[in-house]
Parts: C-alpha cells; sequence; structure tokens
C-alpha cells in the first residue's frame, strides 16, 4: 500500500510529514530508553527482514498481489515504538533508494504502515492476549489477527488520505482500500505466525512478548 | 578459534533466502495499485524524481532474476546497517544522559 507522489494534496502531504516526524521522534525517544545491548542486533535483522520479505509479493484473488508490511511482527518482536522505528526505515530507504512509495507521500507511508500499523497491531494484541491467553497457542493466533488488524486499520488511514486528498471519494476508496487488504491481510498473519514460530521455537528470550505476557496476565 | 553457529547467523541465512526468492514475487499490481487502476486515479501517480534502484532493479545487471535478487540484497544490506546503527547511537545516547 505504499502510495506514490501525485496521490495526495500538499495539505495531507505536509500534515502527514509533520505527524510521521513527531511520532519517530517519540519512537526514538522511547526506543531509547528500551533499547538493550542484546536487543541492537535483533532490530538490524527484524528491519533487514521486514524488507526483504516486502519484495516478496503474493498474489491474491483477482489478478491483485499483496506483500508483508511487518508492523506486527515488529511490534511483538521489538515492543510498539522500537517496531515501529524499523518500519519507518523499510519505508524511507524504499522511498529513497527503490523510489517504492513517493517521496512526497512518504510521511503518510510512514504514518500508515509503520505509526498505525505498530500501534493497531500492539493494542489488538494486547487485548487478544487477555481473551486467548499466554500460551503458544494464544501468542501465535493473536499475532495473526492483530497482524490483520493493523493491515485493515492501515489500509482505512490510505483511503481516508486519499478521499481528504480528493484522490477518490471516501465511499469508494474506503471499501475498496479495506475489502481488498482483508484479503492481503491474511498472508499478513499467517508469514508474522510462521516467524514467531520459529522464534518461540529458538529464541525464545529475545522476544518482547514474554514482557507484555506476563503484564497482560498479572 | 572453533566457529560456533549463533542464532543470528540463521537469521542472516533465512533474510538472503528470502531475498533470494525474490523473483518469484507475483508480478501483479499491489492493492492499491489495482484499486487506482479500477476506480481511474493511477494516471495521477508520478514518477520520481530520480532513480537510484527503481522498481527493485538492480541497474546494468540484464538478467531480470539477478537484477531483482542484487536489489534485494543491497536492500538488506542497507537496511540492516542502518538499523543496527541508528539503534547503537540511541542506547549510547540514552546512556550518556544518564
Amino acid at each position: 500500500m505504499h502510495i506514490p507522489d501525485g496521490f495526495l494534496s500538499t495539505g495531507v502531504a505536509a500534515s502527514t510529514y509533520v505527524v510521521s516526524a513527531g511520532g519517530i521522534g517519540f519512537a526514538a525517544r522511547q526506543a531509547a530508553k528500551k533499547i538493550g545491548e542484546k536487543h541492537i542486533p535483533l532490530i538490524g535483522l527484524t528491519a533487514a527482514f521486514i524488507f526483504a520479505a516486502q519484495m516478496l509479493n503474493f498474489p491474491i484473488a483477482g489478478g491483485t498481489s499483496g506483500h508483508l508490511v511487518g508492523a506486527a511482527l515488529a511490534m511483538i518482536l521489538l515492543g510498539p515504538w522500537t517496531g515501529a522505528l524499523a518500519v519507518s526505515m523499510v519505508v524511507i530507504v524504499q522511498a529513497l533508494v527503490f523510489q517504492d512509495g513517493g517521496l512526497m507521500a512518504l510521511g503518510a507511508n510512514v504514518f500508515n504502515m509503520a505509526i498505525v500499523g505498530c500501534l493497531t497491531a500492539y493494542l489488538a494484541y494486547r487485548g487478544l492476549r487477555l481473551i486467548l491467553g499466554p500460551t503458544r497457542k494464544g501468542i501465535l493466533v493473536s499475532a495473526a489477527l492483530a497482524a490483520w488488524f493493523s493491515v485493515v486499520i492501515a489500509s482505512a488511514c490510505a483511503a481516508a488520505e486519499l478521499a481528504i486528498s480528493g484522490t477518490s471519494p471516501l465511499g469508494v476508496a474506503l471499501p475498496a482500500m479495506v475489502g481488498t487488504h482483508a484479503l492481503i491481510g491474511i498472508g499478513e498473519g499467517a508469514i508474522t505466525a510462521v516467524v514467531l514460530s520459529f522464534v518461540l521455537a529458538t529464541r525464545r528470550d529475545l522476544l518482547q512478548v514474554p514482557t507484555y505476557s506476563q503484564e497482560a496476565t498479572r | 578459534m572453533k566457529f560456533r553457529l549463533k542464532w543470528w547467523h540463521a537469521a542472516v541465512f533465512l533474510i538472503l533466502v528470502v531475498a533470494c526468492l525474490s523473483p518469484l514475487a507475483s508480478s501483479s499490481p499491489d492493492g492499491l495499485e489495482r484499486i487506482a487502476e479500477d476506480k481511474g486515479f493511477i494516471d495521477k501517480a508520478q514518477d520520481a524524481p530520480y532513480h537510484v534502484i527503481g522498481d527493485y532493479v538492480f541497474p546494468w545487471i540484464h538478467n531480470d532474476a539477478l537484477a531483482t535478487i542484487l536489489a534485494g540484497i543491497v536492500g538488506v544490506v542497507i537496511v540492516l546497517v542502518l538499523a543496527y546503527a541508528v539503534s547503537r547511537l540511541l542506547r549510547a545516547a540514552n546512556r550518556g544522559s544518564q
């Protein structure tokens, strides 16, 4: 859902730039407090994995494709703010080096995928974990559903930005974006759960998950 | 010195495998592109003012699959180094301020 240049009005592009710059600044301050020595390689590797996985478009119905956003995965591995920072770096490199997503639209893309994506995933994950419990199955199902939510809500934000910009009316853009991304979100959920199950099996101690699950079950 | 396999070796290997799979990616338009085509606003899209590794195809390489894999590996290295460096700087800044 990388928005190219030309789809957003100057007002929407500028205001999302301001919000995203503030969001990244806040995320960086929060992340700085949380980052320990052992997290540093994990942050690099998570961001690198998300970049590589975002290149792998998978087909969904009707000649359309989608790819991982990775916000939920980053949030669970790194925590919401460090996760948002990691996804922001991926989206910024994609725009600057690979011309994926416009330069003027970069603020909106960071806002939708990194900030809204990670925060939605965080809230959904926290809520679902309370219902589904701290078991391995509970973690994986919560992660998959949170990943689905994060993609759908991020796409709704993109639709709203298109509508405010006068590119496509909300009544057209919102159902189309949400409907398509409800399908793409299934792939997002599946990939998130598979990667997470690998990490749970090998280096559970690296996860931010146990911290959150302890809080949630207390 | 004895070589011992660490978790991050496996992670780097997995990431490189994913990057090498990139030529297999679906070339269909993504969700937003498809909607822009269907709803008739795709023409509003403007091309980037410059291209470095545009569209994930490494320039000057004539084999498409190889050009995509190279673009993927370059991107992985850039993102890895950037995210590693930023987190190291943030940690250093936080420790410095305490």
